[in-house]
């Protein structure tokens, strides 16, 4: 571990090291750091918490034992454990690889058809579009059963999407209208599906972590004091590059920690927050790091690369639903738009930008798949083919579905609208048939 | 039975029923609550269900709501709710709002829980009264206890309501000791959430106030009296939904209206009552309306002043003499 302490951040001193034909990635180092293995094991730190209680027994022997390994072990690791053990020495079938491949076409055209929409007016407001990191969303979540749940920030349609909300909600959403997934309440930034446990996209920058970090902490609750014994549900939480220098990220890293609950952290570093240089924001710019300062597993993995991530992403989730905590996971990717369509873009390098979109996720894995004859470039035509008539159809319920109507408009501010007031007669106004037919007393 | 007492046997008597309800915060645990509202919780309900958090209000904010995404019912504590703007954005943005922007999907049944307001001698940063800031923002419900029977009553209500509720309590106020009714003792003990209760009845003036000013505002009516002036005494009871209906009969009663509030006056819940009152019972009213709240300056430390900066019972019975035009002299801070 000696390689991760010593890591020197003065590789990082350049503004830019990015540019040339070298990839960002740190795969020449260890990228994994165990923090159990280098935790010091003092016991006067706990001394004075006479009647120390959670799982302090079971902390204690962790820390006495320091040879234990992780769960996660380095991406490099895997990949090569993986290659020598399989006989085929692929790392997906041609089942998996095929629902991996057409998740992410449905990601790209269905962005790609969002901006087609905006410039005609269709959408409104602030859209971020999820270009060029589809091998995220698809490699974490395409892996989760649909009681697990995921949180999401702005740029949450495609993770919507891998979800399993149909794309028809999501572009009726998008469109303002009442066939939406939140019935065009909620809008672009703000997806929400009770059904498939997506549960929100959040406009602020943390703001998700910590909401994640109760979801997690609700799986935990339901096992331990609800007895539901088989309640294994992992959280995943989906964040950038921008959020990890914010307070509530490292409050959530602690207690998520601290509570050994069952999330996994999964940073989106695509390098830019709008015009901000992660380089420029960031002390040190190596996320994956700031998980063993807390505790848990700190792993680095490039993002550009489905299959690479859906290996870290097996090994996090698993160690979540295993009850053993929590994850950092550190993607590296790329936006290949703007921060929204409002952004004009300009402070990006072209050369920067050139350097990633000749790393596409998408043609890097269709690449993978013919080579090891995984798939025929017909099955993966077809796939795109039927994905744009899914992404059409979508747009074409979207534009035929309804606006919302006026009496929608005071629904679903509260659960129990008995929170309008109660009227002189002792009744709820919202008893009255009138009362969403007009601005109605609050 | 002290104001203490009953939202300690509230939180207790809901625990108990309801597996689901759990408490989290700063202290409330081996430390008993920094003022003893969660005595004896932790060794009934384990370290599971009184959960010590770090020194986190954003970050244990949010994970309570995101707890409650999944349907379990979290009580918040703030130490103090000075200490909710740190977590602010939660409360507004991932609690209030959530219901509504997923169309019903996620309702949030969480309660935020603390004391409010001035205390005593602890400077600006500590004594600010939250409960127009909050009452302004659609999606949440704010209550503010006075008595034990409105603390038991509305914070029994509060948790077992399936949106997100601000329980706005008062550090003064917790160790008050109020009479209260068998009915109220009774676990099945409920106060309607929306509803203002008429502490005094009388003719001669309406004053309405929340949380300690009600008993403010009852010394004044008492002052008044022997006067010969019939106050009417509202307590309030619940910010958001403000109950309009009880606060304009009043008016239409006794022609006259003098709102109390510890908080600023501009843009606050007295302002808020003013506005309904000229909108729905101008007619009725023989008097401007009178608006007492605190001064419009952040709290002083020094003893003298801070008790000119909040209001005062011989404010309330000054402004009820003018409401009902006696003559009296001219007030320095009123």
């Amino acid at each position: 571990m000696a390689s991760a302490s010593s890591f020197s951040a003065t590789k990082f001193a350049q503004p830019l090291p990015l540019n040339g034909t070298t990839s960002r990635s740190h795969d020449k180092h260890q990228s994994f750091f165990d923090p159990l293995r280098t935790t010091p094991s003092s016991s006067s730190f706990l001394g004075s918490t006479r009647k120390l209680r959670l799982s302090s027994a079971s902390k204690l022997k962790l820390l006495a034992n320091p040879n234990r390994r992780s769960a996660v072990v380095a991406v490099s690791d895997v990949v090569k454990e993986k290659k020598a053990k399989s006989t085929t020495n692929l790392l997906i079938t041609k089942e998996e690889g095929l629902v991996v491949y057409e998740d992410m076409i449905l990601g790209r055209a269905f962005e790609d058809m969002c901006a087609q929409m905006y410039y005609r007016g269709k959408m409104f407001g602030f859209v971020h579009l999820y270009n060029g990191q589809e091998a995220v969303s698809t490699g974490f979540i395409k892996l989760l059963k649909r009681e697990d749940s995921v949180v999401s920030t702005y740029r949450d349609h495609v993770h919507a999407l891998s979800k399993g909300v149909p794309a028809r909600a999501v572009m009726s959403e998008l469109f303002g209208k009442t066939t939406g997934c939140c019935r065009g309440q909620g809008g672009s930034m703000h997806m929400f599906s009770k059904e498939h446990n997506l549960i929100g996209g959040f406009a602020f920058i943390g703001e998700g972590i910590p909401v994640a970090t109760g979801a997690a902490f609700s799986s935990k609750y339901r096992r331990e004091v609800l007895k539901e014994v088989d309640c294994d549900h992992v959280t995943l939480a989906f964040f950038g590059d921008g959020t990890c220098n914010n307070g509530q990220f490292f409050e959530c890293l602690n207690m998520a920690a601290l509570w050994k609950l069952p999330i996994v952290f999964v940073v989106e570093n695509n390098l830019w927050a709008i015009g901000m240089s992660h380089m420029r924001a960031t002390s040190d710019p190596e996320i994956w790091k700031k998980g063993p300062a807390f505790g848990m597993p700190g792993v680095h993995v490039d993002g550009m690369d489905v299959l690479k991530v859906r290996e870290v992403a097996k090994e996090a989730i698993g160690r979540a639903r295993r009850g053993e905590g929590p994850t950092l996971v550190e993607c590296e990717t790329y936006r290949f738009r703007g921060h929204s369509l409002a952004d004009p873009d300009e402070l990006r390098d072209p050369a920067e930008k050139a350097h990633y979109a000749a790393r596409d996720p998408i043609t890097a894995l269709k690449k993978y798949m013919i080579e090891n004859s995984l798939a025929s470039e017909a099955e993966l035509k077809a796939i795109e083919k039927k994905i744009d008539e899914v992404v059409e159809d979508a747009v074409e319920f979207a534009d035929e579905s309804p606006h919302p109507s006026r009496s929608q408009l005071l629904e679903n501010v509260f659960a129990d609208p008995k929170g309008f007031g109660i009227g002189p007669d002792g009744r709820y106004r919202c008893e009255d048939p009138k009362f969403t037919q007009g601005t109605a007393h609050v | 039975m002290t104001v203490r007492d009953a939202l300690n046997s509230a939180l207790d008597e809901e625990m108990s029923a309801d597996p689901k309800v759990f408490l989290m915060g700063e202290e409330v645990g081996e430390y008993q609550g920094a003022y003893k509202i969660s005595k004896g919780l932790l060794d009934k309900y384990g370290p599971e269900r009184v959960l010590d958090t770090p020194i986190t209000e954003a970050g244990f904010t949010g994970i309570g709501v995101g707890a409650a995404y999944h349907g379990l019912k979290p009580v918040i504590e703030f130490m103090t709710f000075n200490f909710s703007m740190q977590a602010i954005d939660h409360i507004i943005n991932s609690a209030a709002k959530s219901n509504y922007m997923s169309a019903g999907q996620m309702s949030v049944p969480i309660v935020f829980r603390g004391p409010n307001g001035a205390a005593a001698g602890v400077g600006a940063q500590h004594s600010h009264c939250y409960a127009s800031w909050y009452a302004s923002c659609p999606g949440l419900k704010v209550l503010a206890p006075y008595s034990s029977e409105d603390a038991r009553g509305l914070l029994k209500a509060a948790i077992r309501d399936p949106d997100p509720v601000v329980f706005l309590e008062n550090e003064l106020l917790y160790g008050e000791t109020f009479p209260v009714s068998a009915e109220v003792l009774d676990s099945s003990f409920c106060v309607p959430i929306g509803k203002a209760k008429i502490e005094r009845e009388g003719k001669d003036v309406t004053i309405t106030a929340f949380s300690k000013m009600v008993g403010y505002a009852l010394k004044a009516a008492e002052i008044l009296a022997k006067e010969g002036i019939s106050a009417e005494v509202i307590n309030l009871r619940s910010i958001r939904p403000l109950d309009r209906d009880t606060i304009n009969a009043s008016v239409r009663k006794t022609n006259r209206l003098v709102t109390v509030e510890e908080g600023f006056p501009q843009h606050g819940v007295g302002a808020e009552i003013c506005a309904s009152v000229v909108e729905e019972s101008f007619g009725y009213l023989d008097a401007p309306v009178e608006r007492i709240a605190g001064a419009d300056v952040p709290m002083p430390y020094a003893a003298n002043l801070e008790r000119l900066a909040v209001p005062q019972v011989e404010d309330i019975v000054r402004a009820a003499k003018r409401a009902c035009y006696r003559s009296v002299p001219m007030a320095a801070a009123a």
